[in-house]
């Protein structure tokens, strides 16, 4: 192996990758800016959007309620519901929404009250439609509040005491801070973030510098020089995995900033500010992208050799997109409760980087484990990168036709 | 100097089964001297050229270039060989003067003696009008000369053209063919492959007529023409080929 000529590769690589528009889109642009953009615009949406259902005085129709004056007198004084008039079609309507729900009320309720066989006062919603949902805890609170006072209306009359039915009070206390809480939630997604970034950043450079050289009838040009195959394997393999590194590591810091941002933002409200204020520091984010580098070289040498395969940028293509879900599944895998490392997941590439990404988000370094995941996904590693160089020396692999 | 012992180069084909491009072809090319490799187009000249070139691995047989030989040192042949082909396209995204700095470098050539041998053939290729353009905003004529320099930064003492003005307008191939010949002056062995007989008359001292990969003939120009009592290089070839084609088809 000659460094000079690595480095003379890689430059010459490095120069045309930064030249190209749909590079600098997919791999600088887009990870930059498609994070802040969609995570501040969807949650000030969002945001806008919970203010004003949660605003709103929600139309409610009492269905059936002829006998029961109280109740109705109570539904109507609630400050809370607008109660509008009976009509048959109250489910379109409620479907429709011209109402947000129904409160259909049992023959005979009021008179119920005093015997021992309660009735169910039903309340029809649409769930899913946001402003149904609200509309429906409103009259749930409002039936809540007249059962209540109708409690309390019968211990006065009997000279009991409020406490009868309820002797004691319970009050649930969270000793952790809510941010923290929901942070390590999302911090969860960190390890599964860098893993599947580095695949995807991977893919356009691995093809453009393969397939994309056949295509372009370059590839000729540059293997009638003096320089060996494996240079020429490794001056294009390190530009893939600088495109990899550097997509995954914009990807963070514009993910970061976005949740920063968000979390910041005076348009939320402060509970759910916080979901967004994530607390993960700095080494914890290097201990990830450490622990994922090896698979990032993996992923490098694997695209490159599959994309040599190709004859074009097209067939490239194809063969690159389902890669995808080969590195999802694993790594989504890792994000479900209860898959816990163990020695023999250690060995399985993506999914034993993902597992131990999450662990190390958490502050749980099991040294044992990250020892034998590097060591393994370094063979890996050096396995994908021996058979590119192996594929690059096969001429019915470069001339295929 | 080039010399081809006995080269050969079979590939599968799924449909064809096994395929003959090249079979058992042996010349020899001298330093300031130019050999034309003629035929049809599948006649086996481009796959030749290639495994000259190291490009292709022959099945068998070898050549020795230089004093190096193809199989066992492609390194060091590709060192002294300057390449030209139709399929050896330029990097769009990098401007005339950094792809023929880039061939520089690969072949080993230390910055001052890089600057020096870039500015000497950008003025006698007359580039210097275009260096600091992208290669994709060249045109053919540009884009071939680019090639040529390519091909020339490292002063190879062999190169071989496969084709080298197709597609070219007359001023741009004049210029190629003149400077082609420049460089058999400067003691140059040079393998030339073309569809054009005035650039064969013009240029080759001596022809190979490349045929179903076997090679038909080989002789210096006037040997030919005697052997075959014809003036015409493009009847030689007739006459050379027809036979072949006839019974073939028979």
């Amino acid at each position: 192996m000659n460094f000079r000529s690595v480095a003379t590769v890689y430059r010459k690589e490095l120069t045309e990758w930064l030249r190209d528009r749909r590079t600098l889109i997919s791999t600088v642009l887009v990870p930059l800016l498609a994070f802040p953009v969609l995570m501040v615009g969807m949650t000030s949406l969002m945001a806008v959007m919970m203010n004003k259902a949660e605003k709103e005085i929600p139309k409610v129709m009492i269905i059936q309620g002829e006998n029961s004056p109280r109740l109705v007198a109570a539904l109507q004084a609630s400050k809370d519901l607008e109660i509008v008039p009976y009509a048959d079609d109250w489910k379109d309507q409620i479907s429709n929404k011209q109402i947000r729900a129904g409160v259909e009320i049992p023959p005979g309720f009021d008179a119920s009250l005093s015997s021992k066989s309660p009735l169910t006062v039903q309340i029809h919603y649409y769930q899913g439609e946001v402003k149904s949902e609200f509309a429906a805890r409103h009259v749930e609170d409002s039936l809540k509040s007249f059962r209540d006072d109708f409690v309390k209306e019968r211990l006065e009359a009997n000279n009991l005491p409020d406490s009868l039915i309820s002797p004691f009070k319970t009050e649930k206390h969270n000793v952790a801070p809510a941010e923290k809480v929901s942070g390590a939630a999302l911090g969860g997604l960190l390890g599964y973030m860098v893993i599947l970034l580095s695949m995807t950043g991977a893919i356009y450079p691995a093809i453009d510098l393969t397939a994309g050289e056949k295509e372009r009838g370059t590839m000729e040009t540059i293997l009638s020089s003096p320089l060996s195959r494996v240079d020429l394997v490794l001056g294009k393999f390190f530009l893939v995995l600088s495109a990899s590194l550097s997509t995954a590591i914009l990807s963070i810091i514009s993910m970061g900033t976005s949740f920063y941002l968000v979390g910041h933002s005076p348009a939320m409200a402060q509970k759910d500010a916080a979901v967004f204020q994530l607390h993960v520091g700095l080494p914890t984010v290097l201990s990830v992208f450490l622990m994922a580098l090896p698979l990032a070289v993996l992923f490098a040498s694997a695209l490159l050799t599959i994309a040599l395969f190709a004859k074009s940028y097209k067939e490239a293509q194809s063969y690159l997109t389902p890669m995808t879900f080969i590195v999802v599944i694993p790594a989504v895998a890792s994000l479900l409760p209860g898959f816990d490392l163990n020695p023999k997941l250690a060995l399985i590439p993506i999914l034993s980087t993902s597992l131990v990404c999450k662990e190390i988000v958490a502050g749980t370094f099991h040294w044992n484990y990250i020892l034998l995941i590097l060591l393994s996904s370094s063979v890996y590693a050096a396995a994908g990168l021996f058979l590119a160089v192996k594929m690059f020396q096969r001429e019915s692999v470069l001339f295929r036709s | 100097m080039i010399e081809a012992r006995g080269l050969s180069k079979r590939f599968h084909d799924r449909k064809r089964g096994e395929i003959r491009a090249v079979d058992n072809v042996s010349f020899t090319c001298h330093p300031g001297r130019i050999y034309g490799l003629l035929g049809a187009n599948g006649a086996g000249k481009t796959t030749t050229l290639r495994m000259l070139a190291t490009i292709l691995e022959p099945t068998d047989g070898t050549a020795i270039v230089c004093g190096h030989d193809v199989v066992e040192q492609p390194e060091k042949v590709r060192a002294n060989v300057g390449f030209l082909s139709t399929a050896t396209a330029l990097y769009p995204r990098l401007t005339a003067q950094e792809l023929v700095e880039y061939f520089g470098r690969l072949n080993g050539l230390d910055e001052p003696t890089l600057k020096k041998r870039v500015d000497d053939i950008f003025n006698r290729l007359d580039m210097n009008g275009f260096r600091e353009r992208r290669c994709d905003k060249l045109s053919t004529g540009m884009k071939q000369k680019t090639s040529i320099a390519r091909t020339l930064v490292h002063d190879p003492p062999v190169m071989i053209f496969d084709e080298p003005t197709t597609g070219l307008d007359v001023m741009t191939a004049r210029a190629i063919i003149t400077f082609i010949s420049d460089c058999r002056d400067h003691g140059k062995a040079i393998i030339f492959s073309t569809h054009i007989m005035s650039e064969v008359e013009r240029l080759c001292d001596h022809i190979g007529i490349i045929h179903e990969g076997k090679l038909m003939a080989d002789g210096t120009v006037s040997e030919l023409r005697a052997k075959y009592a014809e003036h015409n290089l493009e009847e030689i070839i007739v006459k050379v080929v027809g036979p072949l084609l006839k019974n073939s088809e028979a």
